[in-house]
């Protein structure tokens, strides 16, 4: 009984302040989506860091039967030539720049790669002879790439030394200024969305003065006087949030999925699951805000 | 059913206060006026009970409970054993007389069926049978005024207060009024009404609190009120 009410004046309430409320569900829309896109952005940093990058510096990648560079004319690296690498790695010489370093079979290079493209349809037909097996080096001085370049590159066997980092830290520089804006952008629609819902709620609370007042005089508990304004607000940031989720579900699904991953198919691209985690993340954000800056509000202009 | 301890309630330091040093005590079951010109603290008495306003110096006490002492997450209850009513009768425009009453059960969480079987119960006891599903604004005055007092008494409160119930309205329509506040007494309930209206106290003999700028002057069973002093008016 008590549930229907609280429902029937919800209701009553959304429909008084329809314009308040249309536009409570664009600022939180917008804001959210500002919010979201900016956990995308990071989520998409972290699949292209993939395996290897926040472990280690530098990738010294070995022949394998595809391999076209000109230390590789011998064909794939034999025993002997990655037992020399090795031995090479843990030479003194060497061995002062090398904080760490690992193994990288093909297998393992296999297993790395289908979880980083587990979005792109590439994922398929890779097999693991494709992928060259490796030893991944962390230096003690990451600016010492020059170094193990120098070593490395003429030894048998080896196609290529690769400074990973430096290929992408460009890309995720320009990356994470995207998502400072984005969020710079989000806090201030943000404040925007907490300032309007307060407002809202005061419009509704004052057109509904006599209703209120009533029930205080029969004794009505503050939960029941409160709850259908704290809902009123909470249920339009919630709206607002789902769009912002269904927007930007349809950007990682049809702009990402579709085309971009096919104009750069070379790219891990995060997939449309994301937003399992981004959605519910944003409608929680928003019921959250909601329901802080509505209370807020009553506080000071529903005497209870 | 209601005490005042001594009770001095002043709203701004510079002016006189609103009630001053007041003591009295309304028994269960009591029908009493409060009578005096306006300002002179018969609103406010009102408000000290109903814990709106908190007594500047003194005790308010209903039902034998101190309302200073009464937190403020149990003022609900002590509102739900207090019926009030008041000149502009305050019903909702666009709910009917039916809607009107069960508000007040609906806001507390009674059931459907109790409310059902309630409100009509109520209607008849002021005498609005079969107006369940007029609109206030097909009412009148007096009828509007019985709706209002159909939903202070719905939840069965101890105490009744009635500030100036009958301002808004004819001496005729006044009469039936105090005929349902006298009926609703009857059946056990502690009536307090304020009132400048010296026809319907002197009709009623009831006992007579008067107050003037703030203070008691005169206690009365079965008093009359001879109206405001002349140089009040």
């Amino acid at each position: 009984m008590r549930l229907a009410f609280i429902l029937g004046e919800i209701g009553s309430g959304l429909r008084r302040n329809l314009s308040m409320v249309v536009s409570v569900v664009l600022v939180t829309f917008i804001s959210l989506t500002f919010v979201g896109a900016a956990g995308m952005l990071q989520m998409q940093i972290n699949q292209m860091k993939g395996y290897w990058y926040d472990k280690v510096q530098v990738a010294v990648f070995l022949c394998v039967d595809t391999s076209t560079a000109a230390s590789c004319a011998s064909g794939p690296v034999t025993d002997e030539q990655r037992a020399e690498i090795e031995a090479t790695l843990t030479s003194p010489a060497v061995e002062q720049y090398v904080d760490t370093y690992l193994y990288e079979s093909q297998e393992d290079a296999l297993g790395h790669f289908r979880d980083q493209f587990a979005n792109s349809p590439i994922v398929d037909s890779v097999t693991a002879d494709q992928l060259p097996e490796s030893f991944r080096i962390s230096l003690v001085d990451p600016q010492k790439y020059e170094v193990i370049n120098e070593i490395f590159s003429s030894l048998p066997g080896v196609e290529v030394v690769v400074d990973q980092r430096e290929i992408l830290e460009k890309v995720f520089n320009v990356m994470n200024i995207a998502s400072l804006v984005a969020v710079g952008i989000a806090v201030i629609m943000i404040v925007c969305a907490i300032l309007l819902i307060a407002t809202t709620i005061r419009l509704s609370a004052f057109s509904r003065r006599r209703e209120t007042g009533i029930m205080r005089l029969v004794g009505a508990s503050k939960a029941v006087i409160q709850l259908p304004f704290v809902l009123e607000g909470v249920i339009a940031a919630v709206v607002g949030a789902l769009l912002a989720s269904v927007t930007l579900w349809a950007v990682a699904h049809f702009f990402i999925g579709d085309w971009l991953a096919s104009q750069y198919p070379d790219t891990a691209f995060i997939s449309s699951n994301t937003m399992l985690v981004i959605g519910p993340a944003l409608v929680l954000l928003g019921a959250v805000l909601a329901g802080i800056s509505s209370l807020l509000t009553l506080r000071r202009y529903l005497k209870v | 059913m209601i005490r005042f301890d001594n009770v001095t309630k002043i709203y701004d330091q510079n002016s006189r206060p609103a009630l001053d040093r007041i003591s009295l005590e309304i028994d269960r079951g009591d029908f009493a006026f409060l009578v005096g010109s306006s300002g002179s603290g018969k609103s406010t008495f009102i408000r000290l009970v109903l814990k709106e306003d908190r007594a500047t110096r003194g005790a308010v006490y209903v039902a034998g409970q101190n309302v200073a002492n009464i937190p403020s997450w149990r003022v609900p209850k002590l509102r739900r054993g207090i019926g009030v009513v008041f000149q502009d009768f305050r019903l909702l425009p666009n709910k009917t007389v039916f809607a009107n009453v069960a508000f007040a059960m609906q806001v507390i969480g009674r059931s459907r069926a109790v409310i059902r079987e309630t409100v009509p119960e109520v209607l008849k006891t002021v005498g609005l049978e079969g107006k369940d599903h007029r609109m206030p604004h097909e009412l009148s005055g007096g009828e509007q005024q019985r709706v209002a007092i159909a939903r202070a008494v719905v939840n069965k409160p101890g105490i009744l207060l009635a500030d100036e119930p009958t301002g808004n309205l004819d001496p005729t329509t006044s009469m039936g009024i105090m005929k349902v506040l006298d009926r609703i007494n009857q059946n056990g309930t502690t009536v307090v009404m304020a009132t400048h209206d010296d026809v319907i106290v002197n009709e009623m003999r009831k006992r007579v609190i008067e107050l003037r700028d703030g203070v008691l002057v005169r206690d009365q069973a079965e008093g009359i009120y001879l109206g405001e002093p002349e140089e009040a008016k």
